[in-house]
């Protein structure tokens, strides 16, 4: 089952390596990030550390062992991600990509709210992946053209395995919704649900209106119209209807601002336990 | 059909079935692959679907008390080298049951066999991770020893699953050295993270030398696995040449082996060591170790909670394969 799927290939610890090579470009590059960089980089760098140490949790535990390694090389691209983007935030205040991730308090994360919603049943956890891998596809795409080099060459990387991530949640999407009775009240019910997060990933702020008008960055808003035209084609197939304007519940995501849903403090508790029990050690 | 003709179609097949037996007899002796269209005696084929289903539950067991520290890893290096490792795991697993596939037994019936607790697997993992140190023991220890053993496996008789440990020995050698490098990182760090280690060792070294198996005079299949090519050195063969690996190791860690008998012995050209705790070994795999309930309950649950979504993408497959054969 699931062999129509891109297996993604052989994930073996070699692969890590890449993160590596891709933060010691960055440094080589030799220019910290400004202070709206940094911002915008630890933004997104939260985003996917959060869905990281989410979709870790599905490791042995997911409806079939393809779909333990499929969730966890998508955990382990983002995780990725995430370590270039939190180097390149860290290269403005010398902080390094562990402080910003185990020594920072909850109010300092900046991961829009979609991130950090617990994993819920399968069905949750395809409907954050098709909304998150739906938006950072259009985002990396456009970052690729970004003024700001180290941030071009981290979305370059990223826009291929967010590509597959898409497919993923696409595949998996149209098989729930077209699947059993079960699948499919299961997987509707998670659209609604996931849905009132979608909003806060398309919100402008001051920070990326700077950028966006330098070039480094485009307009979360700017990316709103594609991802509705990719969401409206897997659901006519899916025979899904998008609960625009009549979500099940009303959310004012805040976490660019560092206000978060009730999920992100266990998540961070344990995440950070171990590294703040040992200050200052290596590991 | 008359009893003459059933008796000479019988005996015709008893002469193939001599034919294929020294076809297959004259494989093993040239230490030639048999592969899966080949004829092979029933009982190689239930030996080769015992060990290969065994090795690929050990990989999946496997996974859960490294899996445990994933969300903990101290350093986000630390977290990607392990989520790696998990994966491989689940890799190699997935290897092994195809490899086992190929012997007409399938995968669901394999996964059953597991969740009932008929089958066996590596009793190591029935131990805990208590520590982020277990993660160095075991990459180092665990790991270690699964190399000892399985890369004379590489040469196994049965093709498919000789060419699955060729990809999975590569792994496993990469996830000893990054074990070894956890430890290396610990013992070079605080005192308290040196005391981390160290129990960590204590606590693996044992059930890490169990893992080669009894004693060879308690080891009633091995001589018929090394007649047909499958095993390759015997239990204790194997166990000296992996204490020997790991004395000079330990002692660029820094770390005590736990074992104050281990010497050379120049005579025997073999380790000296202290008796192996046996009643430990066979308490643990009659099911009453540490972690035995656990391991099982989490792959069972897992299995139960995915149910449904076997079923939706079965259903959903059918429904297309329906739909291309009317467009057709
Ligand atoms: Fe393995
Ligand atoms: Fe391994």
């Amino acid at each position: 089952m699931s062999g129509d799927l891109d297996p993604h290939g052989d994930v073996t610890v070699d692969r890590v390596a890449l993160a590596e090579e891709l933060a010691g470009e960055a440094a080589g590059a030799g220019h910290a990030a400004s202070a709206d960089v940094a911002a915008y980089a630890l933004g997104l760098g939260d985003d996917s550390l959060v869905l990281a140490q989410r979709l870790g949790d599905w490791i042995t535990r997911a409806p079939e062992l393809e779909e333990d390694v499929a969730l966890g090389n998508i955990a382990l691209d983002l995780l990725g991600h995430a370590r270039s983007l939190l180097h390149y935030a860290g290269t403005h205040d010398g902080r390094s990509e562990d402080d910003l991730a185990y020594f920072r308090d909850e109010p300092d994360f900046r991961n829009a709210w979609l991130f950090e919603q617990p994993n819920g049943d399968f069905a949750h956890t395809i409907a954050r992946q098709l909304v998150a891998s739906t938006y950072l596809v259009e985002l990396y795409r456009h970052l690729e053209a970004s003024t700001d080099a180290t941030l071009a060459a981290i979305a370059a990387k990223a826009s291929k395995e967010v590509d597959y991530h898409r497919d993923h949640a696409i595949q998996w999407t149209l098989r729930l919704a077209g699947g059993t009775d079960e699948s499919r009240r299961r997987m509707v019910r998670a659209v609604e649900q996931t849905w009132p997060y979608v909003e806060e990933l398309f919100r402008d702020d001051a920070v990326v209106v700077r950028l966006a008008d330098e070039g480094v960055v485009p307009l979360p808003s700017s990316l709103r119209d594609a991802f509705d035209s990719v969401i409206d084609q897997v659901f006519a197939e899916a025979d899904l209807a998008r609960p625009e304007g009549r979500t099940a519940f009303v959310v004012d995501g805040r976490g660019r601002e560092g206000r978060h849903t009730e999920h992100l403090g266990p998540l961070l508790a344990e995440m950070q336990v171990l590294a703040r029990a040992h200050p200052g050690a290596s590991w | 059909m008359t009893a003459p003709a059933e008796l000479s179609v019988a005996s015709i097949d008893e002469h193939r079935d001599d034919e294929a037996q020294a076809r297959f007899d004259d494989l093993i002796a040239k230490d030639s692959r048999i592969e899966p269209r080949d004829w092979m005696p029933d009982a190689y084929r239930k030996t080769l679907i015992r060990q290969i289903s065994q090795h690929a539950h050990s990989e999946i067991i496997g996974m859960q008390p490294e899996s445990n520290w994933i969300s903990r890893a101290p350093s986000l290096k630390r977290k990607a080298i392990l989520m790696a490792k998990v994966q491989d795991e689940a890799g190699h697993g997935l290897y092994l049951y195809s490899a086992a596939q190929t012997l007409g037994i399938g995968r669901e019936e394999m996964m059953q066999q597991l969740i009932e607790g008929r089958a066996r697997y590596s009793s190591i993992f029935n131990y805990t991770t208590p520590t982020w140190a277990d993660m160095g023991a075991i990459g180092w220890l665990v790991d270690g020893a699964a190399i000892c053993n399985q890369v004379p496996l590489c040469r196994a008789s049965y093709g498919p699953y000789g060419r699955a440990m060729v990809r999975i020995c590569k792994e496993e050698s990469f996830h000893q050295r990054q074990g070894f490098e956890i430890l290396l990182e610990l013992m070079q760090g605080t005192d308290e993270q040196k005391r981390m280690a160290q129990d960590a060792v204590d606590r693996w070294y044992w059930p890490s030398l169990m893992m080669f198996g009894p004693p060879d005079d308690e080891s009633p299949n091995s001589a018929q696995s090394m007649a047909w090519n499958i095993k390759r050195f015997s239990n204790d063969e194997l166990r000296q040449r992996f204490v020997g690996m790991l004395v000079p190791q330990a002692e660029v860690l820094g770390v005590t082996l736990p074992d104050p008998n281990l010497t050379w012995n120049e005579e025997r050209q073999a380790y000296d060591m202290s008796e192996i705790d046996w009643d430990e070994f066979h308490e643990v795999l009659a099911g009453r170790g540490p972690a035995n309930a656990e391991r099982l309950r989490r792959r069972r649950e897992a299995h139960e909670d995915g149910a449904w979504v076997r079923e939706a993408a079965a259903e959903y497959a059918r429904k297309q394969a329906a739909k291309a054969a009317t467009a057709a």
